[in-house]
C-alpha cells in the first residue's frame, strides 16, 4: 500500500463479549487453573461453614434478655440476651439511667452534623455556625445544670456518645495541626522547623497509652495546687497531639510529591506564602493522600477504646464495665464483643466508603 | 540608546559552594528588546532568567528590574514579579484548576480584581492564544502544545512589561513547536520585552534584536542575529552553532 491511497479503517465491535455476568464470572473466578482452584476452596469452606454460623447466630440464638434460656443455649446458641440487657449500659456507660435520651440526642446530633459536613451541598460558610450549635446543643445536654436537668459531670460520660465526642473532636483539631505541622517541618526558618520535627519526632516515640497516661496522671503534678483541668480535655489533647504528629507526616508526603515547578509557578504569579498553599499545593498534596489520611482518622475513631486505662469508659470501656460486674452475664462477653464490633464497623466503614467516594470525585476532575 | 529595563552589573551566583554558575554577568535590556539566549546544557542560561524574577538569588553584583534593585526584601520582589511574567519548559499549569482558573487565579488573588472582570480578561488572552474554546477544561485533557499556549496566557493575564521563556518548546512533540512558536512570535511584535531561552534558531533569526551565548556560566558573544550566525566571533561560537546547525 503507498501513501496515497491510505484510508482510515472504521472501528468495529470486539470479537469476543467482554461484558455481562456471565464474562464477568469467567474472567474473575474461573480464569485459570489457580482461580478457579481458589474459588473451588472458598465455596466449599463457606458451604461448610455458614450453616453453623447461621445455626448459632440466628436458629438456635436467644434474643430475650433471659439468662436461664442464655445458659441452656451455651455452646451451640449465641446469646443476644446479654445485649438486650444490658445494650443501655454498654452504649451510654455510667451516664444517670433516667437521663439518658440526653446523650442520645446529643450523639445524634453530631453524627448528624457528621454526615451534613460530608455532603457537598453543605459545603458553605454557615457550616461553621451548625458545628458550633451543634457543639453548643452536645455540651449543654451532656452537662445539664439548667433548665431542670441534672448537672452530670464529665468522669459519668461514657459509651458510645464519649467515642464519638473524642473521635470527632480529635480528628477535626489534628486535622489543621498535620497541615501546619507539615508545611513547618519543610518551612526555611530554622527555629519553625526544628519545632516541627522535635515535635512529630517526640510524639511517634511513644505508644498513645503511654501519652493518655502522663495526660491522666503526670500533667497535674506540674500544674500549680488548685488549679485543675478536666480529664476529658487532656485526654482529647492527648490523642489530638498524638494523631496530629502521625498525620502530619502523611500530608508532607503529599507535599513533596508534589513537583517544585508548582510552587514555582505560584511564585512567578505572585502570590504569597499562604495564597499558593492554600491556592495551588494543599489541594493537590491533600488529594494525593487520601487513603492515607483517613486511615488515620479510622485509626483514631479505634485508639479512642484506649482512654478507658484512664477511667473513661467510651464504647469498649463501658461494655467491660456492664459485663465485668455482674457475674451472671459475664460468660457471655462474646457476643457484647460482636455487638460493639458491629458498632465500630458501621462508623468505620462509612469513612472508608466516603474516602472512596472523595478519591474518585477528585480524580475524575483531572482525567480525560 | 533606548532606556534599559533589566541591568546585570558584575553578578555571581554559585549553587553549594563549589558551582559557579553565574560569573560576572554584565547584561542589559532595552525596553522592548527581544533576546534569545542560548548555548550548551549547564551553561547559566536558565539560571541567567530565573534569577530575574528572583526565582533564584544571585549572591553578588547588582540586578535591577524596572527600576527596582532586587535584594530579599520581599516588597521588591514582588514588585518585581508584577511586571514579569513566566514561560517554562514543563508548563506548570496547576493540573487540579480549569484553563480559565489558572489564568483567573492570580488577578483574582494577587492583583483582587472581580470574578467578572478577570475571567473577561483571560478570556481575551485565551483568544490571543487561539484557545479560547478549552476554557473550561483542565490542563491535562489538552495536548502540550495546547498546554504551552495556556501557560502563556496565563502570564499575559497580570499585564506584565517583561515576558521569560525558559525553553519553551523542549517539552514538545515536533508537530505541536509551531503553534507555540508562532503565538510568541506574534508576542515580540507587540512592544513587549522578551527574553527567551531557546535553541530554536529559525525564531531567534525572526524574531530577536540580539543573541546571547552563554557557556560555563560566562556571556561569550553577543551581536544581532545575523552577524551571530553568519559571522561568529568566538570558536566556542562557531562550534555551538556546528553542532546545533550541523543536522
Amino acid at each position: 500500500m503507498n501513501a496515497a491511497s491510505f484510508r482510515p479503517i472504521a472501528p468495529r465491535a470486539a470479537p469476543v463479549r467482554t461484558e455481562g455476568a456471565l464474562p464477568w464470572l469467567k474472567r474473575s473466578l474461573f480464569s485459570n487453573a489457580p482461580s478457579t482452584l481458589a474459588t473451588l476452596v472458598l465455596l466449599g469452606l463457606a458451604v461448610w461453614w455458614l450453616p453453623q454460623l447461621i445455626s448459632w447466630g440466628l436458629l438456635k440464638a436467644v434474643f430475650a434478655p433471659s439468662f436461664e434460656q442464655c445458659q441452656a443455649a451455651r455452646g451451640f446458641g449465641a446469646c443476644w440476651g446479654v445485649v438486650t440487657e444490658k445494650y443501655r449500659l454498654i452504649i451510654f456507660g455510667r451516664y444517670p439511667f433516667e437521663e439518658q435520651w440526653r446523650p442520645l440526642i446529643a450523639t445524634v446530633a453530631m453524627v448528624a452534623a457528621l454526615v451534613a459536613s460530608c455532603i457537598r451541598v453543605f459545603w458553605r460558610p454557615w457550616l461553621v455556625l451548625l458545628w458550633a450549635a451543634m457543639l453548643a446543643l452536645f455540651f449543654g445536654l451532656m452537662f445539664g445544670g439548667f433548665a431542670g436537668m441534672e448537672h452530670v459531670a464529665t468522669d459519668r460520660w461514657g459509651g458510645l456518645p464519649l467515642t464519638v465526642l473524642l473521635a470527632t473532636l480529635s480528628i477535626v483539631l489534628a486535622f489543621p495541626l498535620a497541615v501546619v505541622v507539615a508545611l513547618g517541618r519543610r518551612s526555611k526558618m530554622p527555629a519553625i522547623k526544628t519545632l516541627c520535627v522535635v515535635y512529630v519526632e517526640l510524639i511517634r516515640g511513644v505508644p498513645l497509652i503511654s501519652v493518655l497516661f502522663m495526660a491522666s496522671f503526670m500533667f497535674p503534678l506540674f500544674m500549680p495546687p488548685g488549679t485543675s483541668i478536666d480529664v476529658l480535655l487532656r485526654v482529647l489533647v492527648g490523642i489530638t497531639l498524638f494523631s496530629g504528629a502521625y498525620m502530619a507526616e502523611i500530608v508532607r508526603g503529599g507535599l513533596q510529591a508534589i513537583p517544585k515547578g508548582q510552587q514555582e509557578a505560584a511564585d512567578t504569579l505572585g502570590l504569597s506564602y499562604w495564597q499558593a498553599q492554600r491556592k495551588i499545593i494543599l489541594p493537590q498534596a491533600l488529594a494525593l493522600v487520601v487513603p492515607g489520611i483517613m486511615n488515620n482518622f479510622i485509626a483514631i475513631f479505634k485508639d479512642t477504646s484506649l482512654v478507658t486505662i484512664v477511667s473513661l469508659y467510651e464504647l469498649t470501656g463501658a461494655m467491660g464495665l456492664a459485663l465485668n460486674s455482674d457475674s451472671d452475664w459475664r460468660p457471655f462477653k462474646i457476643e457484647a464483643y460482636l455487638f460493639i464490633a458491629a458498632i465500630y464497623f458501621i462508623f468505620c466503614f462509612s469513612m472508608s466508603r466516603y474516602s472512596l467516594w472523595i478519591e474518585r470525585r477528585l480524580s475524575a476532575s483531572k482525567n480525560r | 540608546m533606548p532606556e534599559a529595563i533589566i541591568t546585570f552589573e558584575k553578578v555571581n551566583k554559585w549553587y553549594g559552594n563549589n558551582f559557579h554558575v553565574l560569573r560576572d554577568i554584565d547584561l542589559s535590556v532595552a525596553k522592548g528588546e527581544r533576546i534569545v539566549i542560548c548555548g550548551p546544557s549547564g551553561s547559566g542560561k536558565s539560571t541567567l532568567i530565573r534569577c530575574i524574577n528572583r526565582l533564584e538569588e544571585h549572591q553578588q553584583g547588582t540586578l535591577k528590574v524596572d527600576g527596582v534593585e532586587l535584594t530579599d526584601d520581599v516588597k521588591a520582589i514582588e514588585r518585581v514579579r508584577k511586571q514579569v511574567g513566566m514561560v517554562f519548559q514543563q508548563f506548570n499549569l496547576f493540573p487540579h484548576l480549569t484553563v480559565l482558573e489558572n489564568l483567573t487565579l492570580a488577578p483574582m488573588w494577587v492583583s483582587k480584581m472581580p470574578k467578572a472582570d478577570a475571567e473577561e480578561r483571560a478570556m481575551q488572552q485565551l483568544q490571543r492564544v487561539r484557545i479560547a474554546e478549552q476554557a473550561e477544561k483542565y490542563p491535562l485533557q489538552l495536548s502540550g502544545g495546547q498546554q504551552q499556549r495556556v501557560a502563556i496566557a496565563r502570564a499575559l493575564c497580570l499585564t506584565p512589561k517583561i515576558m521569560l521563556f525558559d525553553e519553551p518548546t523542549s517539552a514538545l512533540d515536533p508537530e505541536m513547536i509551531k503553534e507555540v512558536l508562532d503565538v510568541m512570535t506574534e508576542l515580540a511584535g507587540q512592544g513587549i520585552t522578551m527574553l527567551c531561552v531557546t535553541h530554536e534558531m529559525g525564531f531567534a533569526k525572526a524574531v530577536a534584536d540580539r543573541v546571547i551565548f552563554m557557556d560555563q556560566g560566562q556571556i561569550v558573544e553577543e551581536n544581532t542575529p545575523h552577524e551571530f550566525f553568519d559571522n561568529p566571533k568566538s570558536d566556542r561560537t562557531k562550534d555551538f552553532l556546528s553542532k546545533i546547525l550541523g543536522h
